[in-house]
């Protein structure tokens, strides 16, 4: 129950990109491209997973050495590190798809997603250290938090895709607007969409 | 039009490569005879790096970097000052160390190190806002984390400070910060007064309020407040600026013919 609560408010109502504001640089820059928002969000998820079970145990860690002031430092050197890997591993063995990801995989470094789902690991591990959250319960919400953060941004980000197909080639747009300005206010539209999931947990 | 606008760029910019090629040639020619025009010019240059970041450059509006902060520190012009202090810290002190490292660090590990610089100086930042500025911190909490993957950190580090001196770098830094935080700072304005109907100012130390201005309380769209009023105010100040760009955009080209034109004719006439 625990898990489907975390698992729903974090794909639907505190969607990581419309209400968590997170990854906006590469939504913002990949929307326009249907392949290329499939292909990063396979990445993402694949990343986060992973990335989210490493920071889980560096939480584990960090709070047996009393260093949990050290948080930041260290889940961005291990992702970084982690992402490099896999890009490496992707570079050898999948050149297809690295071809087609091209620049963008590196961007999941910085990808405010992967780090963003890092912090909430990190807080809710030190919520079940403070004893507000069980063992199972902190346990399954971070599990939830794992998975719900790469869905919700591919399920926003792919049907983002579709409407940003309609908005380019749209010529009442004022011309200034066109870009990355009617994307935003249509990102908007979408924000007041979610806003209907509201209390449904 | 998007090909439009990063030819117009591209060109800008290579035009800006000749220029400062060229303004580099003189003044390696003016020095053999006297040294006052290089002091004369130098100032000028130092200038351009400093105002690129604030409008041609600009960070948020231009580049479409670091857009994460920008939503939840927007909500009240508290939080967007925080905010663009905490950035100007970050930023100001990478640049000024990667560029004084920039020699040292071999290019194939030189992005870890930057991320290590950065992290560190984030964690400062979080360290003594958590101290220092407690009610700040809560409502920023998670994205003062987040400037560690900040778009704008990193990309000026690698475009700018780890190719430039120290001194260009702070000033850039301090130009970039600027940018950003006018950026900020308007957007806040617009869903602070929409969405609360006036202004309040709390002291970030105590967390005291020190004063509330609330003419339009009762006519407040608290939805401003939430993502959906950042997503419609940037995109909305994203849209003016762009227009505004490119009407100088297109009165400098129209410029730009008739001067041509009237060459043309000219050498027509002789």
């Amino acid at each position: 129950m625990v898990f489907l609560t975390t698992f729903i408010s974090s794909l639907l109502v505190n969607n990581v990109i419309l209400s968590g504001t997170k990854g906006l640089c590469s939504y913002i820059g990949l929307s326009k491209d249907k392949k290329a928002t499939l292909g990063m969000s396979i990445a993402l998820i694949v990343v986060c997973v992973l990335s989210g079970l490493i920071s889980w145990g560096l939480a584990a860690l960090l709070t047996l050495i009393n260093a949990t002031y050290l948080s930041t430092i260290v889940s961005i050197l291990v992702i970084a590190s982690f992402v490099q890997l896999l890009e490496i591993f992707i570079k050898k063995f999948l050149p297809s798809l690295y071809k087609s990801l091209g620049i963008y995989l590196p961007l999941i470094t910085t990808n405010c997603v992967v780090m963003g789902l890092a912090i909430s690991i990190f807080s809710t591990y030190a919520k079940y250290i403070d004893g507000t959250l069980s063992s199972l319960d902190s346990a399954l919400t971070i599990l939830g938090m794992i998975l719900a953060y790469p869905l919700g941004y591919f399920m926003v980000i792919y049907v983002f895709a579709f409407i940003q197909e309609r908005i380019q080639n749209n010529n009442e747009t004022p011309r200034g607007f066109k870009g990355a300005a009617i994307a935003f206010i249509a990102t908007a539209a979408m924000c007041l969409a979610i806003y209907g999931f509201t209390g449904l947990v | 039009m998007s090909e439009n606008k990063i030819n117009t760029a591209d060109v800008e910019k290579s035009s800006e490569v000749v220029n400062s090629a060229e303004s580099t040639q003189k003044s390696a020619v003016s020095t053999k005879v006297t040294d006052k025009p290089k002091k004369v010019k130098k100032p000028n240059e130092l200038l351009k790096v400093f105002t690129n970041g604030i409008i041609k450059d600009n960070a948020l509006l231009v580049m479409l970097l670091g857009l994460c902060p920008l939503f939840p520190s927007t909500t009240s012009i508290n939080n967007a000052i925080g905010m663009s202090v905490a950035v100007l810290f970050v930023l100001f002190f990478s640049n000024i160390i990667i560029s004084s490292i920039r020699k040292i660090v071999p290019s194939n590990i030189r992005v870890p190190v930057y991320i290590v610089v950065i992290a560190t100086l984030v964690t400062i930042v979080e360290l003594l806002m958590k101290a220092f500025t407690e009610t700040l911190y809560e409502q920023l909490s998670v994205f003062i984390s987040l400037i560690v993957v900040n778009c704008i950190i990193l990309g000026r580090a690698e475009a700018f400070a780890s190719k430039n001196s120290v001194g260009k770098s702070a000033l850039d830094a301090l130009g970039i910060s600027i940018g950003f935080a006018m950026v900020l700072l308007i957007v806040a304005f617009f869903r602070e007064v929409i969405g609360t109907g006036g202004i309040t100012f709390v002291n970030p130390f105590t967390g005291d309020t020190l004063f509330t201005f609330l003419p339009l309380a009762d006519f407040a769209v608290p939805v401003f407040v939430q993502s959906f009023g950042g997503f419609v105010t940037f995109g909305l100040v994203l849209g003016v600026f762009t227009t505004i760009t490119m009407w100088n955009n297109d009165r400098k080209m129209k410029k730009e013919q008739k001067e041509k034109l009237a060459l043309q004719q000219a050498k027509g006439g002789k």
